[in-house]
């Protein structure tokens, strides 16, 4: 007992230091971000823009997958289709709204497809969790799979009618509008610095500004909710299905919130990407796409919201930054020509490290590499063993007490 | 009525293929516990395998890019001749086609055992199925760097006889094949000493160790056996549909899986009726519902069994452990 209170008031201290250092960190982190696309676009390196916007999609998926993933425990290996949800809920639902609201206020219809697609991809979270709600480990992990496939081939089959199978959305004549207030802000937002320096507005930096502000929504909310009542509960699944209901917490509604609100970030990110890319097919809803995700929440470290930024930046990053690079011709100048096939090498390759990644990362850092610190001391091998010598010492304790 | 035959005859050719495939899922869960993610890539790999042993014996080629002009390879042109040239060559073509990709894919099975698996054999149980679809991104995007992005045509060196209602001697060739590797994989399995000791590991791995069972053999073995088989099922498959494809592992591969937990995980005949019972029932789906929606009917299959019987077809109720 003795052992265990010490520690715990210099800890403390310290971690109050600490505390202050890092807010005033992530503050620096945030102003960097939004000052970032700013920089890019001035240099007119407009595909960096593009490139930290897509890694912010990514991010706030993840974001979603590790309170399903991370929080509660539960593997899901078909998050990608909640995002598809969302995607073809803006398509579907914006474009009608936008011509509802006429030449001046369509740019709006993004701002109510939004928490449309969000909702309706919690409730197709829902749908999916409450079948599944007896399933555990890798049962659960093939009928998410499998869900992510359903939903995938009854987009391509054009379900209902109004997905427009293969070749996606949208159809001719039925295009997203400009977002609201994008063609002020390119007449009036526009500076010179220098030669060198030219600033526009272009829809890049605004679906920048827009992703940024979102995951910034939703870490608070992600946060909160892991501090909250239900966060513990999630905890408390993760660790003890059985333990923790037997304490009463009910797992029902532990795993039906879990993939609710987990699918609900999936259908925002879909619902921006939507806007985005001003176009959505079934080709980028496939189970790689998943498990690209899911190696996200893995590689940077389960139920971590540092790890999910870190492994968004290394998995979607690193490899969009070269493909970037390699596109925008910025190496013709340094003499290197890469040609449209080497570009996709790229990706390749890069899936290729990926999977060799998984593999080793499993064996030497199970935990991921910036980890929540329950996680990392549930999954590390070497902090678990004095958790497993602890009953063989009681034990020897009560048999030389006998003797 | 024409149609309905068509359909079950190509519902029992592929069916052979999925008991195939799901053999190698149902013997690895039934030791490990685990899904081994990568079995899909397997019978990718069979196929490929498979595919090389036929072009080496036949064309002198080694993937498209050694050809039988190279001088140390001009032994192979009486063999390619001798191969293509009667039906006993074909014969033995297709013997040391199926021996080589058997021997290949075990192998690989067993080297991703050691490198991905075994490292992992006391983790949690996320960890060796998260290590498994890193196996199964590698091998894919291996294959689709190093070896072709394209499918690649399948030589169709078998002579195809059609005797009516969808019936040839292919998906004869197939059926048989796969019931008598399923007999002999049974009878390995019940009647052997190694097999009893498998049987022995799938029910308790620690008292079969104390029994004297090396259980890294018996793990090495069945990762060995499974993707094998599954290997074999990849040279049906290029047979059959006639090309290959580096991602062609993935459908099969769920499909396999459902038909393993259709028949009851850990079962070996579980496994192999699921395989014939689904690939009837898909192929009905594909003929009679539509073509658009005939992996869905697998999904839905697989999503069903597992809520409502988790168990399977032949599986016992499994009991929960605390």
């Amino acid at each position: 007992m003795d052992d265990f209170a010490k520690p715990q008031k210099p800890m403390f201290q310290k971690s109050e230091k600490k505390s202050r250092v890092k807010s005033l960190l992530t503050l620096v982190l945030i102003a960097l971000v939004f000052i970032a696309p700013f920089v890019f676009q001035g240099f007119g390196q407009i595909f960096m823009v593009r490139v930290l916007a897509v890694v912010g999609l990514y991010i706030i998926l993840a974001l979603g997958l590790n309170i399903v993933v991370g929080y509660a425990g539960l593997l899901d290996f078909g998050h990608i289709a909640f995002y598809a949800v969302g995607a073809y809920v803006a398509m579907i639902v914006g474009t009608p709204v936008a011509k509802l609201l006429g030449s001046t206020f369509g740019g709006l219809s993004y701002f109510i497809a939004l928490p449309v697609g969000g909702l309706v991809a919690a409730f197709v979270g829902l749908l999916l969790g409450l079948p599944v709600l007896r399933l555990r480990g890798d049962y659960l992990a093939i009928v998410t799979l499998a869900f992510g496939e359903i939903v995938r081939i009854c987009l391509t089959n054009n379900i209902f009618g109004i997905t427009n199978g293969a070749s996606g959305l949208p159809a001719a004549g039925h295009a997203l509008p400009d977002p609201f207030g994008l063609a002020w802000l390119k007449l009036h937002t526009y500076f010179t610095i220098g030669d060198n320096f030219v600033f526009t507005f272009t829809s890049n930096v605004y679906w920048y500004i827009i992703i940024v502000v979102l995951i910034l929504v939703a870490i608070v909310v992600v946060r909160r909710q892991d501090d909250s009542r239900l966060g513990r509960s999630w905890a408390a699944l993760r660790e003890d299905d059985v333990a923790a209901s037997a304490m009463g917490v009910d797992l029902t509604k532990a795993k039906l919130y879990a993939f609710a609100l987990g699918a609900f970030w999936g259908g925002i990110a879909g619902v921006t990407f939507s806007y985005f890319q001003a176009f959505v097919s079934p080709e980028s809803f496939t189970f790689l796409e998943s498990s690209l995700v899911l190696a996200i929440v893995i590689i940077g470290g389960m139920g971590s919201i540092p790890g999910v930024l870190v492994g968004a930046l290394v998995i979607q990053g690193i490899p969009e930054f070269i493909r970037g690079i390699a596109s925008s011709g910025l190496l013709d100048s340094v003499g290197i020509h890469l040609t449209a096939e080497k570009i996709s090498e790229v990706s390749s390759y890069r899936m290729l490290i990926l999977g060799a990644l998984m593999v080793v990362m499993m064996a030497v850092r199970p935990e991921g590499i910036l980890p929540s610190k329950r996680l990392a001391r549930e999954l590390h091998p070497v902090k678990a063993e004095p958790v497993v010598e602890g009953p063989s010492e009681e034990l020897d304790d009560d048999m030389l007490e006998k003797q | 009525m024409n149609i309905l035959i068509q359909q079950l005859v190509n519902g029992v050719t592929l069916g052979g293929m999925y008991a195939l495939i799901a053999l190698g899922y149902t013997l690895v869960y039934g030791i490990l516990l685990m899904i081994n993610f990568a079995h899909s890539e397997m019978f990718m790999a069979g196929a490929y395998f498979g595919l090389f042993t036929l072009l080496f014996f036949t064309n002198g080629t080694i993937i498209g890019k050694v050809t039988s002009a190279a001088p140390w390879m001009s032994w192979l042109k009486p063999a390619s001749v001798f191969f293509t040239g009667s039906t006993l060559g074909l014969i033995f073509l297709f013997i040391i086609v199926f021996a080589v990709t058997f021997i290949l894919t075990g192998l690989l099975g067993m080297l991703t055992e050691r490198l991905a698996y075994r490292p992992l054999r006391n983790a949690p149980r996320l960890a060796p199925l998260i290590s498994a679809i890193g196996v199964s991104i590698f091998l894919q995007n291996a294959v689709l760097l190093w070896i072709d992005s394209k499918p690649i045509a399948f030589p169709s060196l078998f002579p195809i006889k059609n005797f009516g209602y969808g019936i040839n001697s292919l998906k004869i060739f197939i059926v048989v094949t796969s019931i008598v590797l399923l007999a002999i994989l049974d009878t390995f399995v019940s009647k052997t000493r190694i097999g009893k000791a498998m049987r022995a590991t799938s029910q308790d791995r620690e008292a079969a160790g104390l029994m004297g069972i090396d259980s890294d053999f018996i793990i090495s073995l069945t990762f060995f056996i499974g993707p094998a088989l599954g290997g074999i099922a990849g040279v049906f498959s290029g047979m059959y549909y006639g090309q290959i494809i580096f991602s062609m592992g993935f459908f099969p591969g769920i499909k396999a899986f459902t038909a393993a937990v259709l028949g009851g995980i850990g079962n070996l005949r579980g496994a192999m009726l699921g395989g014939f019972v689904l690939g009837i029932v898909e192929s009905l789906g594909a003929g009679f519902i539509s073509t658009g929606y005939k992996d869905v009917i697998a999904f839905v299959i697989l999503i069903i069994v597992l809520v409502f019987r988790p168990g399977g077809l032949l599986g016992e109720s499994v009991v929960e452990k605390v």
